[in-house]
C-alpha cells in the first residue's frame, strides 16, 4: 500500500506539471493581448505598449513559461496583471465560500442519496421505487440555475426567509450568518447532486441484487440482510465510490453557476472576472488551484476503492508477478 | 421498510433546519440615527484595482471619486465645475498660467499635510508615462508645474485650454509618498477605505478629521455583483438600498409597481455607436454613410432595448454638455431617400460590409437589428462578434474595420472628431481648426460656439451613426434620499445619503 501510495503521489505530481503546461499553452492562444483589458478608449500606441511591458506580455512566451513554473514551486501563483495583488491569497479567501458550498452539498447529496438509490432498486417495482426514480430522473434533466432562480423567487423574495444572495463581509465571523447565505445555494447544488448520485447508486444496488453470490449467500442460510449487508454493499459501493469522486469533482468546478446566481464571491466567479479580463495569472492561478483539487479528490477516491475491494489490491501484485515470471 | 422512512427523516429534518434558519432571519442594518447609518449601494462594476492611473476602471471612479479622493476642483451631477481642493485660482491675462491656493487644513487619510508637492506628483501621475488614464492626453498641454509655496502651485500650459480646469477634476490629489495604490489608498476624501473584498464588497468609512463637511452617514458599502438578476434581487431584498446604474430595463417593472423603490431617470453621457472607418470604402463617401444612418430606426432600436427609457440626440454631444443642440432632423428615417442616396453614390444594388460587434449587450442585439434594416434598403451586414480586447487590438489600434457599434461614456468627446487619427478615422481639417480654436478660446461662450459650429459639420458629415443615448438609471429604496442621479463619468458621490 506505501509503494501504492508513493507511486499515486508521484503520478499525481507528473498530472499537475503537465496540466499547467496545458493551462499555459491554452491561454496563449486566445487571441488579444491581455494589454488591451487595461486601456480604455483614448489610450495611445505608447500606453498599450508600456502596458505589455508592465505586465510582460511582451516578452516570448518561453520565457513567460518558465518565469510562471519557477513561480509555481515556490508557491507563489503571481500578481493579478488587473488588480496588482497577489493571486495565492486571492484564491483563498474565495476557497473560504466554495469548499464549505461544495462540501456540505456533497455529503448532504450522499446522506439522501444512497438510502434512496437502494430504496429505488429495491423496490424497484412498487410504485414508490418507480417514483423515486423517476424523480431523480427529473432532478437531473432540470438546468441548475432554473432550481436556484425557484429557490431564490420562493424563499427569499416571496417569504424573505434567506438571503437572496451575497456572503457576508466577515466571512465565517458570524458562522450563523454565513450558513444563512449558504442555505439555498447547497439546496440547489444539493437537488441536483442527489438526483445523479441516485442513478448511480439505484443501478449498482440493481446489479448487485442480480447477482450470483448474492442468491448463493441466501442458499446457504444467510437472511437477505445479513447477505446484503455482508457481501451486496461492498460490491455495490466500488463503482459508487469511484462516480462520487467524479460528482465531487465536477461539483467543485461546476459551482461558478450556483455563484453566479447566487452573487458568492466563490473561486467561480473569480475565474470568470479573470477570463472577461484575459487576466492569465488568476486564470492560470484558479485552474491550477482546481486542477489540484480534482487530483486530490481522484486520489482519495483511488485509495477509499482499493480499502473497499481486495480485488483492485490483488490485481496489482498478480500483475506485477506476471511481469516477475 | 425502513429506508423510505429513514430517507423522509432526513428530509423533514433538512427541512426543519432550513426553516430553523430563516426564524433567525435578521433585517437589514437600519440604524435609529441616519449618521450612523450604513449604505448599501449596490453596482455591477467592480473596481480593477483602486488606481485610475493603472487601469482600475469605471468602477473605481465609481466608488472613490469624490468619496475617497478629491480633485482640485469638483464635477458636481449636474455638470459644474467647482473650486475643491483649491481654495481659490487665478488665471493670467494670456491664459497660459493658472495659479492655483489651496484649501488649509487639509489632511489625508494617513494623517500627512496636504502640500503642493503632493498636488504637482499628482497631476504627474496622470501624464507620465506609463499612466493608463483617458484623460492623459487632455493634460498633454501642461509645460510645467511650480510649487512657489506649500500653499501654491502655479500650472503653465503650452497652448490656451478652456477645459483645463474641467478637466483636473478628474486629477486625484494623492499623498506624494503613498505606495501600493492599486490596493490601498491615500486621499483627502470625506470617506477612508475600509476593506475591498474582491469579487464582493468594497467598504468606505466616514474620515473622521476630514476638513470639509462630514459626511451625513457613517459607512457606505458598494456590493458588487456579476448576475444583473442578483443585483435586482439584492434590491427587492432590501439587502442594498440603491443600484448605481441599472442595466436590465426588462427588469425595471418589479420596481415600477412597487412603492419601497423609486427609478429615477438621469442623464447619462453614454451613447452607443456605429462608428464608420471613414478612411475606407465604402464609409469614405459621405453619402453612403448618410444612406446608412437613414435607414436605421433609432427610434425602434432604441425602443427594443430600452422601452422607454434613453433618448436620440443624433450627434455625439449629451444635452449635459454646454454645446448640445437636438440634431434628431439632420438625418431622419427615411428608407426612400435612402434607397436613392445609395443609388447616387453609385451602389443602387448596396453592398456587403463586416460589422465588428463587441459580444456584451447591447451590441450584439443592435447588430441584429441594424442588419435587418438595412436589408431592406440593399445593404448585406456580415455581423462579426468580438470580444473586448480583439475590438481594441483590430478596430482602436490596427484601424482594420469597415464598421464597428462601440460605447462611448464620456462627455464632452466630441473632441474626438478633431483627431484624425482616432480610430475612425474622420478627417476634416475645418472641424479639426474649430475643435482646436474651440480649446484655446477665451470664454465658454466662444468655445459652446465653435464646438456647436464643429458638431452641425460633423453630423452633416454623417461620421458615425449616433444610435442612441443611454438611460442613466438609478433604482433606489424610498427610505433613502441624498444620491447622486447623472452619474457623469461613473462618478457616484455618497456623502450626502441620508437614511430614514
Amino acid at each position: 500500500m506505501a509503494v501504492y501510495l508513493l507511486r499515486r503521489l508521484v503520478f499525481l505530481l507528473v498530472s499537475l506539471l503537465l496540466a499547467s503546461a496545458v493551462l499555459f499553452a491554452l491561454l496563449r492562444l486566445l487571441p488579444g493581448d491581455p494589454a488591451n483589458a487595461l486601456l480604455s478608449v483614448g489610450a495611445t500606441a505608447e500606453q498599450i505598449e508600456a502596458a505589455r511591458q508592465s505586465i510582460g506580455s511582451d516578452l516570448p512566451l518561453g520565457q513567460q513559461f518558465v518565469a510562471w513554473l519557477g513561480h509555481i514551486f515556490t508557491l507563489d501563483l503571481g500578481t493579478s496583471f488587473i488588480s496588482g495583488v497577489p493571486v495565492g491569497p486571492d484564491i483563498a479567501s474565495r476557497l473560504v465560500v466554495t469548499i464549505p458550498l461544495t462540501l456540505i452539498s456533497f455529503v448532504l447529496a450522499v446522506l439522501i442519496a444512497v438510502p434512496v438509490g437502494y430504496v429505488a432498486a429495491r423496490r424497484s417495482h412498487r410504485w414508490y421505487g418507480m417514483t423515486l426514480s423517476g424523480v431523480s430522473q427529473f432532478g437531473l434533466a432540470v438546468p441548475i440555475f432554473w432550481i436556484g432562480i425557484l429557490l431564490i423567487s420562493f424563499f427569499a423574495l416571496t417569504l424573505r426567509a434567506l438571503p437572496a444572495g451575497g456572503f457576508p463581509r466577515q466571512d465565517w465571523a458570524d458562522p450563523l450568518d454565513a450558513i444563512r447565505s449558504l442555505t439555498l445555494p447547497v439546496i440547489t447544488i444539493t437537488i441536483v447532486m442527489t438526483a445523479s448520485i441516485t442513478r448511480y447508486v439505484r443501478s449498482a444496488t440493481l446489479d448487485v441484487l442480480g447477482s450470483d453470490y448474492l442468491r448463493t449467500a441466501r442458499s446457504l442460510g444467510a437472511s437477505f440482510r445479513q447477505a446484503m449487508w455482508h457481501h451486496g454493499l461492498r460490491n455495490a459501493s466500488v463503482p459508487v465510490v469511484a462516480i462520487l469522486g467524479i460528482e465531487l469533482a465536477t461539483t467543485f468546478l461546476g459551482a461558478v453557476v450556483v455563484e453566479s446566481v447566487f452573487a458568492l464571491p466563490g473561486l467561480g466567479n473569480m475565474l470568470l472576472t479573470g477570463i472577461a479580463q484575459h487576466d492569465y495569472p488568476v486564470i492560470q492561478g484558479v485552474l491550477l488551484v482546481s486542477t489540484f483539487l480534482v487530483l486530490i479528490v481522484g486520489f482519495i477516491a483511488d485509495v477509499v476503492q482499493r480499502l473497499i475491494d481486495p480485488r483492485l489490491r490483488g490485481n496489482m501484485t498478480g500483475q506485477r508477478a506476471a511481469v516477475v515470471r | 421498510m425502513k429506508s423510505p422512512r429513514t430517507a423522509l427523516a432526513a428530509l423533514a429534518v433538512g427541512i426543519v433546519a432550513v426553516l430553523a434558519l430563516s426564524s433567525c432571519a435578521s433585517g437589514p442594518a437600519t440604524g435609529t440615527n441616519s449618521a450612523d447609518a450604513t449604505i448599501n449601494v449596490g453596482s455591477v462594476y467592480e473596481p480593477q484595482n483602486l488606481d485610475n492611473t493603472g487601469g482600475g476602471g469605471q468602477g473605481v471612479t465609481e466608488a472613490l471619486n469624490g468619496n475617497v479622493y478629491e480633485g482640485l476642483f469638483r464635477l458636481s451631477d449636474s455638470g459644474d465645475v467647482t473650486p475643491l481642493l483649491a481654495r481659490e485660482y487665478s488665471v493670467s491675462p494670456d491664459g497660459l498660467t493658472y495659479t492655483v491656493t489651496l484649501q488649509n487644513n487639509v489632511t489625508f487619510h494617513s494623517g500627512a499635510t496636504l502640500t503642493s508637492a503632493d498636488v504637482k506628483s499628482s497631476i504627474e501621475r496622470v501624464t507620465a508615462a506609463d499612466s493608463q488614464s483617458s484623460r492623459k492626453s487632455s493634460l498633454a498641454v501642461i509645460a510645467g508645474i511650480e510649487t512657489p509655496d506649500a500653499n501654491t502651485v502655479v500650472v503653465t500650459l503650452a497652448t490656451k485650454s478652456i477645459s483645463f480646469v474641467y478637466n483636473l477634476s478628474y486629477v486625484w490629489i494623492v499623498n506624494a509618498l503613498a505606495t501600493d495604490l492599486k490596493t490601498t489608498e491615500d486621499g483627502t476624501g470625506p470617506y477612508e477605505l475600509g476593506t475591498w473584498k474582491r469579487g464582493s464588497s468594497l467598504s468606505l468609512t466616514r474620515f473622521d478629521s476630514y476638513w470639509g463637511t462630514a459626511a451625513k452617514n457613517k459607512d457606505v458599502v458598494f456590493n458588487y455583483y456579476t448576475d444583473a438578476t442578483a443585483l435586482n434581487n439584492a434590491l427587492l431584498t432590501n439587502a442594498i438600498d440603491v443600484i448605481t446604474s441599472s442595466q436590465s430595463p426588462d427588469a425595471l417593472a418589479q420596481f415600477a409597481d412597487n412603492p419601497d423603490f423609486v427609478i429615477n431617470d438621469g442623464n447619462s453621457t453614454t451613447k452607443l455607436l456605429l462608428a464608420f472607418n471613414d478612411k475606407q470604402a465604402p464609409f469614405d463617401n459621405v453619402a453612403v454613410r448618410q444612406a446608412v444612418t437613414e435607414a436605421i430606426d433609432n427610434k425602434k432600436l432604441l425602443n427594443s432595448i430600452w422601452g422607454d427609457y434613453g433618448t436620440l440626440t443624433g450627434s455625439m454631444v449629451p444635452p449635459t454638455d454646454p454645446w448640445y443642440e437636438d440634431l434628431t432632423s439632420v438625418h431622419p428615417y427615411d428608407q426612400v431617400t435612402a434607397k436613392q442616396k445609395l443609388a447616387d453614390a453609385g451602389f443602387p444594388d448596396g453592398f456587403t460590409f463586416t460589422l465588428d460587434t463587441p459580444n456584451y449587450d447591447p451590441h450584439p442585439a443592435a447588430a441584429e437589428f441594424i442588419k435587418s434594416e438595412l436589408a431592406q434598403v440593399g445593404i448585406t451586414v456580415n455581423i462579426n462578434v468580438i470580444t473586448p480586447d480583439e475590438w481594441y487590438t483590430k478596430v482602436y489600434k490596427n484601424h482594420d474595420f469597415a464598421a464597428t457599434l462601440q460605447e462611448h461614456v464620456n462627455d464632452r468627446d466630441v473632441v474626438f472628431y478633431g483627431n484624425p487619427d482616432f480610430y475612425w478615422g474622420y478627417d476634416n481639417a475645418k472641424v479639426s481648426a474649430l475643435i482646436k480654436e474651440a480649446e484655446q478660446s477665451d470664454t465658454t461662450d466662444q468655445q459652446t460656439a465653435k464646438l456647436t459650429a464643429a458638431n452641425d459639420i460633423i453630423v452633416a458629415d454623417a461620421a458615425s451613426d449616433w444610435l442612441y443615448l443611454y438611460p442613466q438609471i438609478v433604482v433606489a429604496s424610498t427610505s433613502i434620499s441624498g444620491y447622486p442621479l447623472n452619474g457623469l463619468n461613473s462618478q457616484f458621490y455618497v456623502y450626502d445619503i441620508v437614511k430614514s
